[in-house]
């Protein structure tokens, strides 16, 4: 794992120091709320329906077991005794005092943490692969790119009055778990023809109120020019991105105006500029950082045998582990969706659990994953079944991950101000009601996505079934979606019909899941049989 | 606080400060030898680049300053060799001079005066930066590989 050295430690406590004299501005009525409010957003703190959220960045989803018993103690010290893992790979806080954020983000510090550029018109924090580092398919370990690019792009001088926020993911596997081509700038490192590695471009991408699939602009800039071509990025978007409407300013409608191909050309003109300028950190500084995420020291020999005499065991294994690049290891999954849960939550007791298990289970090391759940990223397959044992006790040995009822869901109207439907209500729900049938056995690998407003932060717009809510004269109706994915097949999905009531879109889901069911051809997703049946016959079963 | 007091400029040259009234961009097409421009968030300043001999002042203004273009505007000036004053108007708070000033600003008159300690406290307060701009400024990856002076940075 990346650790700080002395600078990277003065530029977190110097952001502290910072932001704790504009609280204290604030507080004394210096400065006023129009003026502080990009100030407290560039530091991660929301004001919503009840309370100030503050959004801690989990770069690129990584955590060491200190780190998540220190958002554990966040959690008990300053909120109500949980957190919210986020779609971001980050985790927020619903119930904090303006107060008190200056001494959170002091503690954060101190382990090496921060909530700097988690909300803003600014570049966020770098997403990843959760898997990155351990998965048998990846060329190389995307995340020392991903940390050159949060050194970059952290009180970036010139980009932090963005047209609107910006979002950057790093990948390096041609299987993407990290919805790539959805951000304002997704990257994967690629290897060419002649065996160097390089980085392709995808500019444009999005979801919010207008969905894109980012269009790859640069199938090869060299790793020793990724900054730069960064830069050129930017740059053009900070000049020409609009700014007269926040609805059309996200550098995905700039890319669609201008076209790919007339962005692409004034990227690479300033890019040429750029070369100019002498802004790319030296090679040498890529090889330390990469020098941080060399394979922890796997044991060789190991067996990959285990009892699977215990059927709950079993299907846990079979559901929510993940191929390791070493043999005798996995990555384990830990789902936060327990049957009528909120998606994404967990409790202190149960975040200090998780840092427990990193440290005794997975060389101390664990992930947020942008599906809400944690990963226990190296496993020993013979310390399986000690480990489930442990989940279960606590109640985090759900074994459904990728099934229905691995919802993603955002906060909705619950907590959020921009929302105009609840989310939260839904996914337990729907959960619950596939819980009960036993239905959700037979569905396999199916993901449900739900916002509760047109802006998208529970991703329904990639869901094999997407669910929205919006406000329909003063009541909370939702909208059913299908076909999306945020994988490497990227599609955006579509919108079946007229909305439904809450319960009515629980019955909507199964209903589509039914026509699935009866339909599917031998080892078909839902997402396969919709893409070869169609919309039709499940509107027909919806709506006729 | 009873001894606060207030600026209305803050200028970071040791040159005489000009008072040649600053012309829009449009206008200065007509009559590239004033001595002043002032460049608004729409305006392309890669136009004025040939034009700068004479000009010993640009102001770049900012009616919002949630409007980050100037950043860029003035990073622009710098990379094309400009040495003159880069002054920031408009809605400028302290809250953004450490970022302005690394992209090349030496001047800042705001709309509302700012106090000289808080002034004070933004400009000395980031011991290091992690990019390299136009300011010289030896970034966080320049020292940790030895490029400790200016020259090695650029070099």
């Amino acid at each position: 794992m990346y650790k700080y050295d002395q600078y990277d430690q003065r530029q977190v406590d110097t952001r502290v120091e910072e932001f704790r004299d504009q609280t204290r501005r604030r507080l004394s009525g210096e400065l006023p709320e129009e003026k502080f409010r990009p100030l407290r957003l560039m530091n991660g703190l929301y004001l919503q329906l009840h309370a100030y959220m503050l959004r801690v960045a989990v770069p690129y989803g990584t955590l060491s077991g200190a780190q998540m018993h220190a958002l554990a103690d966040i959690a008990e010290k300053y909120d109500r005794g949980y957190g919210h893992f986020t779609t971001r790979q980050n985790i927020q806080y619903n119930w904090i005092k303006l107060e008190d954020a200056p001494e959170i983000l002091a503690d954060l510090a101190k382990v090496e943490m921060h909530a700097i550029q988690t909300s803003g018109n600014c570049i966020r924090n770098i997403s990843s692969d959760h898997f990155a580092g351990a998965a048998a398919d990846e060329l190389i370990d995307p995340r020392p790119y991903a940390e050159l690019m949060r050194q970059w792009s952290s009180f970036h001088p010139e980009f932090s009055y963005l047209p609107r926020k910006f979002k950057i993911c790093v990948i390096a596997s041609d299987t993407d778990r990290a919805a790539m081509r959805l951000h304002d700038i997704g990257i994967q490192i690629v290897r060419n023809d002649a065996g160097e590695l390089g980085a392709a471009f995808y500019v444009g991408g999005g979801m919010g109120r207008t969905p894109m699939i980012a269009p790859c602009i640069n199938d090869f800039v060299p790793l020793d020019r990724l900054i730069t071509y960064a830069e050129a990025c930017l740059r053009v978007y900070n000049r020409y991105g609009r700014r007269d409407n926040k609805y059309k300013a996200r550098i995905k409608i700039l890319v669609h105006e201008l076209g790919a191909e007339e962005y692409t050309r004034q990227v690479e003109e300033e890019y040429a500029h750029m070369l100019e300028q002498g802004v790319e950190p030296p090679f040498a500084e890529l090889e330390r950082i990469k020098t941080y995420f060399a394979d922890p020291p796997f044991e060789s020999g190991l067996s990959s045998d285990v009892d699977r005499s215990d059927s709950d065991f079993a299907l846990w294994v079979d559901r929510n582990t993940h191929q390791h690049k070493a043999d005798g290891y996995v990555s384990a999954v830990i789902s936060l969706k327990p049957v009528g849960g909120i998606p994404g939550d967990a409790s202190v007791e149960q975040m200090h659990l998780m840092a427990d298990l990193a440290s005794e289970f997975s060389l101390d090391e664990c992930r947020v994953m942008h599906t809400q759940n944690i990963v226990l990223p190296h496993v020993k397959i013979a310390d399986l079944p000690a480990l489930f044992a442990r989940l279960d006790a606590a109640g985090l040995s759900t074994p459904n991950l990728d099934q229905i009822d691995d919802i993603i869901a955002c906060p909705g109207l619950d907590y959020c101000s921009l929302a105009n439907a609840r989310s939260i209500p839904v996914a337990q729900k729907i959960s619950e009601r596939f819980a009960a049938s036993g239905k959700g056995n037979e569905l396999g690998q199916l993901k449900l996505k739900i916002s509760g407003c047109i802006n998208a932060c529970g991703h329904h717009h990639a869901g094999h079934i997407g669910i929205l809510g919006v406000d329909r004269k003063g009541t909370e109706n939702y909208q059913l979606l299908l076909g999306g994915s945020e994988a490497e097949d990227t599609s955006l999905a579509k919108i079946t019909g007229p909305g439904f009531d809450e319960d009515g879109i629980v019955a909507a889901v199964e209903t589509v899941t039914d026509v699935y069911l009866a339909q599917r051809s031998d080892g078909e997703r839902f997402l396969d049989t919709y893409r070869r049946i169609g919309m039709a016959p499940f509107k027909e079963a919806l709506y006729d | 606080m009873t001894d606060a007091s207030f600026t209305g400029l803050v200028r970071l040259r040791d040159d005489a400060s000009s008072d040649a009234p600053a012309v829009t961009v449009d206008s200065f097409a007509e009559q590239s030898n004033a001595g002043a421009v002032r460049i608004e968030p729409g305006d392309d300043t890669r136009e004025l680049l040939p034009h700068l001999g004479h000009v010993t002042r640009v102001e770049i203004n900012f009616p919002s300053f949630t409007d980050g273009r100037g950043y860029s505007a003035a990073q622009i000036l710098r990379e094309a060799g400009y040495t003159g004053e880069i002054r920031a108007v408009g809605d400028v708070a302290v809250d953004q001079l450490a970022y302005m000033r690394r992209c090349g600003f030496d001047a800042f008159q705001p709309d509302k005066p700012m106090n000289e300690a808080d002034v004070e406290a933004a400009f000395a307060r980031w011991d290091h930066v992690y990019q390299k701009t136009t300011d010289a400024r030896v970034p966080i990856w320049g020292l940790r590989h030895g490029l400790n002076d200016n020259a090695g940075a650029d070099g």
